[in-house]
């Protein structure tokens, strides 16, 4: 019986190999692609504003955006307005942050602030948070508070769901584990409930950071003297599309810096998953 | 201490899982709770340690618990309720930082918990990088820490393989021998019950009530030596034709969304 299966069942059949149908679906990036890839639009970019076949008017050549960003730097000009927006951004993520953990750890961990405060950010969330900017600078006036307001409102609501789905998503037999051993409700929220909802978090960051972002352009588009928003419709009103572009690049690179330092935060801080 | 449970019943909305059950674990003793899936052991289990109220009846303890004992009851999860986050060390020295022992003394109770479970080489490491057996030798280390009267484990090994399965059960043999610690072990493996218990309590299918009490007429010593094996597997033949056809409508039962 044995001895059979190993030899072919009929002698002079063919052997056919089994055709291989496990290909696919594991993409792979390497890691030059994106850059090489990158690289060749720009060149492709450059050629085209260098030779005349795009009119620099409406698409500035990326030598000209870097010239451009070039002397705002020597200028000063463009420490002005970055510094106007990053303070504005800057304050408003933190106020946002700070009060969007609290209620969000409110939520996930108390039955009243959860039914309260589930229905009040259900009615508030969808709201356009620029849409109340208006009304804020009728409450705070026309100076910076109406802008940080506005950002802090936006990242409030994000970081809020963000804390109590984290909160929601601790896994339950880590808290009957600690109530096991007696462990108080404080050293509970402290060492079991805030490390397990730290991954939800930190993705929140990535998420409020855009908002925030988003926001105080929009706002000083609204009505600013300095900041990129500002400085980009300035420049789109004079048909300065170099130093439009320039602004926009400046707000690019400003988005991967922030998501390097949260990337850096999660190998940090979540170093165990 | 004795660990009582003093007619227990319990429900789960309109779901009978718990009917009337009645037992007492002596100072040291180890008592397995056996029975069909289903049939509420473990929740029997989280009741007898606080964890869940239950519909009616209620655990009691009878008598002090050891004078050293930090926490009497101590439970050894399933799925070892280990903080991810947490070295080895820190996972046993968790249950420890809330209580008045003395930096000194924490520290001597985690160097001889993790001695006791062969933990000592393991301390800087994290859970994800143990094995599965390794990762309940850290549960079961956590527990020892705080001196438990009684452990109250459920299911610790039904997570594992069946070789780690056989390692942690000589630890479980060893470490019920000498520590005077009893223990209510939950299970649905005969063979672990046996080799373990002093007394089965088997369970009928839910509601699960008390089917039968039977004693183990061995010293869990006794029962490593090849002229046991036969007793043990009688033992293990007459409990399962108790719980056999139970499980077998058990197995047939289609749940209700």
């Amino acid at each position: 019986m044995l001895d059979r299966a190993t030899e072919p069942s009929t002698k002079d059949a063919v052997t056919r190999r089994v055709r291989f149908r496990g290909a696919g679906f594991v993409p792979a990036s390497s890691r030059f692609g994106g850059w090489i890839a990158l690289a060749l639009v720009i060149a492709i970019w450059q050629a085209a504003g260098s030779t005349g076949l795009v009119n620099p008017l409406f698409l500035p050549a990326p030598s000209a955006i870097v010239r451009a960003i070039y002397e705002l730097a020597l200028s000063g000009a463009l420490w002005q307005h970055l510094s106007a927006s990053l303070l504005r951004i800057g304050v408003g993520w933190l106020l946002g942050t700070a009060a969007g953990i609290a209620v969000g750890f409110a939520i996930g961990l108390s039955r009243l602030a959860r039914s309260v405060g589930i229905t009040f950010i259900s009615a508030l969330f969808p709201i356009p948070k620029i849409a109340l900017l208006p009304l804020l600078i009728l409450w705070l006036g026309i100076g910076e508070e109406p802008k940080i307001a506005t950002i802090a409102l936006g990242v409030f609501f994000s970081t809020a769901i963000s804390v109590y789905s984290g909160v929601d998503a601790v896994p339950r037999n880590l808290i009957r584990m600690a109530q096991s051993f007696n462990v108080p409700f404080a050293t509970i929220v402290r060492k079991v409930v805030w490390p397990g909802a730290l991954p939800a978090i930190l993705a929140g960051f990535r998420i409020t950071a855009s908002v925030a972002l988003l926001l105080v352009v929009s706002a000083e588009m609204i009505g600013a003297q300095y900041g990129i928003g500002a400085f980009v419709l300035q420049a789109g009103n004079l048909m300065q599309t170099d130093q439009l572009l320039a602004g926009v690049v400046i707000l690019s690179a400003f988005g991967l810096v922030v998501g390097r330092v949260i990337n850096w935060l999660e190998t940090r801080l979540l170093h165990w998953r | 201490m004795d660990l009582i449970a003093n007619h227990i019943s319990h429900r789960f909305g309109d779901l009978a899982v718990l009917d009337d059950v009645s037992f007492t674990v002596g100072a040291g003793e180890v008592v397995a709770i056996v029975g069909p899936s289903g049939c509420g052991k473990s929740t029997l289990l989280s009741i007898l340690g606080g964890l869940l109220q239950p519909t009616s009846g209620a655990p009691e303890l009878r008598g002090a618990p050891p004078a050293d004992s930090l926490n009497p009851l101590t439970f050894v999860f399933q799925d070892f309720a280990l903080l991810p986050w947490a070295t080895v060390e820190e996972n046993v020295e968790f249950p420890l930082l809330h209580t008045q022992v003395s930096a000194t003394q924490r520290r001597a109770l985690v160097e001889d918990a993790l001695r006791r479970t062969g933990l000592t080489d393991f301390r800087k490491t994290y859970p994800k990088q143990l094995s599965g057996g390794m990762r309940q030798r850290v549960g079961i280390s956590r527990a020892l820490a705080v001196r438990p009267a009684i452990l109250l484990m459920d299911e610790p090994l039904s997570a594992l393989d069946s070789q780690t399965r056989e390692l942690l059960m000589e630890d479980f043999v060893r470490l019920l021998a000498d520590g005077g610690m009893g223990a209510v072990y939950v299970t649905h493996n005969l063979e672990e019950a046996a080799r373990l218990a002093d007394r089965i309590v088997v369970l009928s299918r839910r509601p699960g009530r008390i089917r039968e009490v039977v004693s183990v007429p061995m010293t869990r010593a006794e029962r490593g030596e090849i002229a046991a094996r036969e007793k043990l597997l009688a033992l293990q033949n007459q409990i399962w034709s108790l719980i056999r056809n139970e499980a077998i409508d058990a197995e047939r039962e289609v749940q209700h969304a």
